[in-house]
């Protein structure tokens, strides 16, 4: 008999937690610069003990120490070279530590404006966010942001840590007014557990240790609140999502469809849709290698085996048939973009969604977040670190729940076709309605999909090379015309003009060298010429 | 519905290195799996082991020779090996040996670069293999605090820390284009002691080396060199018998052992709790100069 179908056994309680046990916590840190944001992570670390001694050694031998008394904690976080030297933290760095009940990961993010995209990265993991606010600036619009972002990719416990507190005497009232200030932005945000501490990272105050120079403040200190707060969603309570990272086939007996549960469980015996498609099966065998199981539940790692024969690949996603997944191939999403180059309509892309990668579109952008006030605005373009509503059309079917229901199965990243980076992060709301508005097309918009700007070919010189040059420009999928409105170029196309007109051509074909033509005009008209386009040429 | 559906903290960090594996396997070609004899390699292939079941390993096992290694570490390599059925391949820089490299003259982090970084870029290029998986944990380092699970590499093997692809929820981007590669870090979030704990829970074999008995050691200042045939001994110095084991495993020059009794994993874990601190400090190289690991890694070191 081989190893495939011998079946030893194991129950869940192998995986299981032990009752007492807290799941680990993911959460993430903001805050401006200078807000001392380092200085209270490597607070909390020293006052849990988990910082250890040669580490602390290289603090109080390094040449930099911006604390003003003491140790400067903030260098136990500080990793790289140039955050050290320039006193800023410029990635996601994640930290580790424990207490007796709980495990924590920390993400722990910059502050600087532009590196939003890092704050996104930060959050999208995390069950709680501790945003720290200077309690000498008050409620910045830094902190709006950082608070408008975690809950956006679902961070659904925010605690404001107004730090600094030794600075300004202490003062109640100060910690109170900006509680005020933070009511407007709270009242936009439904569905968040808050909290407000007062402390001061240089000194310990309210972090670990109930601060005695603050008894006005009746709450915990924030470990305490870090200690018992609860994770985000209960993945394990949401419908069965198992998307398909590989097929394990070691020998003909055996098909078996690995991948880790996204979310929800399931029990053998289950009816499964395996999207897209629809084909339904029973789970058969739910194979570890410790043992088969009855039963698994997100986030498990397991192999499944169905009862029949079936074409299942993977990218693919098996789901509970009582509640499957959304299908479809235009979506409304919204995106953080993260990449230096501005993301204009029309854009093609890859969606990545875990283990499904499918090639797309951006067909609209719908509107722009103007993330300081919190309201909309009409947008052409998404730049760096800007927050957008987009359309996505897909050339195969995106399987999905809205973001807001379901983290694991609702985000996806956008990739770059060619330099393979990763260009932006999307949630996605909902199937998107029929496209049958139309309103006017923008200027950038009509770029993208004729795929070149317009410009006016003065050929009043050398009237007799027209027909091979527009039957050159025709064969590389050029818009060309013939008419004496060089105006048009304002439309996309490529006007050729024969008579004299007023204003100043873009090409002046004057000799017989038609490939030199050609190539002008390309130069003229590539898409590359977009930014400048954008930046304001006027339409 | 009386049962919890909650994972343990080590089920949970396991089902994400699962996870990060198959998606390896899954999106390269050729990818290798970096083999360094130590306990976070030993708890890797059991992992790897895991991901694939019951299929077989889906890639090879690279194992960077520096020459240098405990004889120990080499016997325990090939019996592991073996017994689970892996492919091992192994790469020594062995132009750099001919030349006469050696840590006693170069010193010890030029010696690292040739015998274990050039190696390993070397060894990387000629194996052609576009992804190689590592056993390096976020909370080994500072600088490996800010490293991604799929750490993109340059086509000539560099880190560029400011141009890291983001990584949201756990969608890992692992294209790359000819030439350039990925490193992957399954292990990213776990600690010390939880890979302790782990080798505990599951009884994964390591080294001998990893628990405590009396040996011949020599004592050069905080640290304690175990004797071995290439081992020098420079003058005044003296060798005593000490009961003490390694806590992370390199080569006989350059890792050194500390004093314990700690005999078993279980008293390894006890031990650990009363530690204050890391398990990199006997590691000579990363200590060279201030941000030394950072310098090392975008050269290409693991």
């Amino acid at each position: 008999m081989s190893i495939t179908t011998q079946a030893k056994t194991v129950t869940l309680a192998h995986f299981t937690a032990p009752g007492d046990e807290l799941p680990l916590l993911r959460m993430s840190t903001a805050g401006s610069v200078d807000d001392g944001k380092s200085t209270l992570i490597g607070r909390l670390l020293f006052d849990t003990k988990t910082v250890l001694e040669d580490h602390l050694d290289d603090v109080s031998k390094s040449k930099v120490n911006r604390a003003s008394r003491g140790l400067d904690l903030s260098l136990l976080t500080d990793g790289l070279r140039a955050e050290r030297e320039q006193g800023i933290t410029i990635d996601v760095a994640y930290r580790y530590f424990s207490t007796a009940r709980r495990k924590f990961i920390v993400a722990d993010t910059p502050g600087h404006e532009q590196y939003t995209r890092n704050m996104a990265t930060g959050a999208s993991t995390s069950d709680l966010a501790v945003i720290l606010i200077d309690a000498r600036k008050g409620f910045l619009a830094q902190s709006r942001r950082h608070a408008f972002i975690s809950w956006l990719l679902g961070v659904r416990t925010l605690v404001f840590a107004i730090n600094k507190m030794d600075l300004v005497g202490f003062s109640r009232q100060i910690f109170e007014q900006i509680r005020e200030q933070s009511n407007t932005l709270l009242s936009l945000l439904d569905d968040v557990h808050v909290h407000f501490i007062p402390v001061s990272a240089l000194d310990g105050d309210n972090v670990v240790i109930k601060s005695e120079r603050m008894p006005w403040y009746d709450g915990p200190p924030l470990l305490d609140i870090l200690e018992t707060a609860r994770p985000s969603i209960d993945v394990a309570a949401l419908p069965l999502r198992f998307p398909v990272q590989t097929v394990i086939r070691p020998d003909p007996d055996f098909r078996g469809f690995a991948g880790q549960l996204a979310s929800g469980h399931l029990r053998l015996g289950d009816e499964v849709t395996a999207l897209p498609g629809g084909q339904k099966s029973r789970v058969a065998r739910i194979v570890t290698f410790d043992g088969d199981l009855e039963e698994a539940f997100a986030p498990m790692s397991v192999t499944l085996v169905l009862e029949d024969e079936r074409d299942i690949a993977r990218g693919d996603m098996l789901v509970a048939t009582s509640k499957v997944a959304c299908q479809a191939q235009t979506v409304e999403a919204t995106v953080v973009w993260m990449s230096e180059e501005p993301l204009f309509a029309g854009r093609s892309c890859l969606i990545q969604q875990g283990p499904r990668v499918v090639s797309a579109r951006v067909s609209r952008i719908l509107h722009r977040w103007d993330v300081e006030r919190l309201e909309t605005r009409v947008a052409s373009s998404l730049s760096l670190n800007e927050i957008g509503v987009l359309e996505i059309e897909a050339a195969e079917p995106l399987l999905f729940d809205p973001y807001r229901e379901n983290r694991a199965t609702g985000g996806f990243i956008v990739v770059h076709r060619i330099s393979n980076l990763t260009l932006g992060a999307g949630l996605i709301e909902r199937e998107s309605e029929n496209i049958s508005e139309c309103g006017p097309l923008s200027p950038e918009e009509r770029l993208c999909l004729r795929g070149h700007s317009g410009a006016w070919v003065d050929l009043s010189k050398v009237q007799e090379c027209a027909d091979a040059l527009e039957r050159a420009l025709l064969n590389v999928h050029l818009h060309v015309v013939r008419t004496e409105q060089p105006e048009l170029r304002r439309l996309g196309l490529i006007v050729l003009t024969f008579g004299l007109h007023e204003g100043t051509p873009d090409v002046v074909v004057d000799g017989n060298d038609l490939r030199g033509a050609i190539e002008a005009i390309r130069a003229k008209t590539t898409l590359d010429t977009l930014h400048a386009f954008g930046e304001g040429e006027g339409i | 519905m009386a049962q919890s559906y909650v994972l343990s903290h080590l089920r949970a960090l396991e089902a994400e290195s699962i996870h990060i594996l198959r998606e390896t396997a899954a999106q390269f070609c050729n990818p290798v799996l970096l083999y360094s004899i130590g306990k976070d390699s030993s708890v890797l292939v059991h992992l790897a082991r895991k991901a694939f079941y019951p299929g077989k390993l889906p890639f090879p096992l690279l194992h960077i020779d520096t020459t240098y290694e405990y004889p120990e570490m080499i016997e325990f390599r090939d019996r592991f090996t073996k017994e689970i059925g892996a492919e091992l391949r192994v790469y020594t820089n062995q132009e750099a040996i001919n030349a006469g490299a050696n840590p006693y003259d170069l010193g010890t982090a030029k010696c690292c670069h040739l015998l274990r970084t050039r190696a390993l870029v070397e060894g990387l290029k000629e194996g052609n293999y576009d992804a190689a998986i590592g056993g390096g944990r976020r909370d080994e380092e500072k600088s490996r605090a800010k490293e991604r699970v799929f750490s993109f590499r340059d086509k000539a093997g560099r880190w560029e820390p400011r141009n890291q692809r983001p990584e949201l929820w756990n969608f890992y981007n692992g294209a790359v284009n000819l030439g350039e590669s990925i490193r992957v870090f399954p292990l990213s979030n776990w600690t010390e002691n939880d890979v302790w704990r782990y080798i505990e829970l599951e009884n994964i074999p390591v080294v001998p080396l990893y628990f405590a008995k009396p040996r011949e050691v020599i004592v050069r200042g905080q640290t304690l060199i175990p004797l071995q045939s290439n081992v020098k001994i420079f003058d005044g110095e003296q060798t005593e018998t000490v009961n003490c084991r390694m806590r992370t495993l390199g080569c006989t020059p350059c890792s050194g052992a500390i004093r314990s009794e700690a005999r078993t994993s279980g008293s390894i874990i006890e031990e650990l709790v009363s530690f204050r601190r890391s398990e990199r400090e006997n590691r000579v190289i990363d200590h060279d100069q201030e941000g030394s690991m950072e310098l090392k890694k975008r050269e290409g070191y693991f």
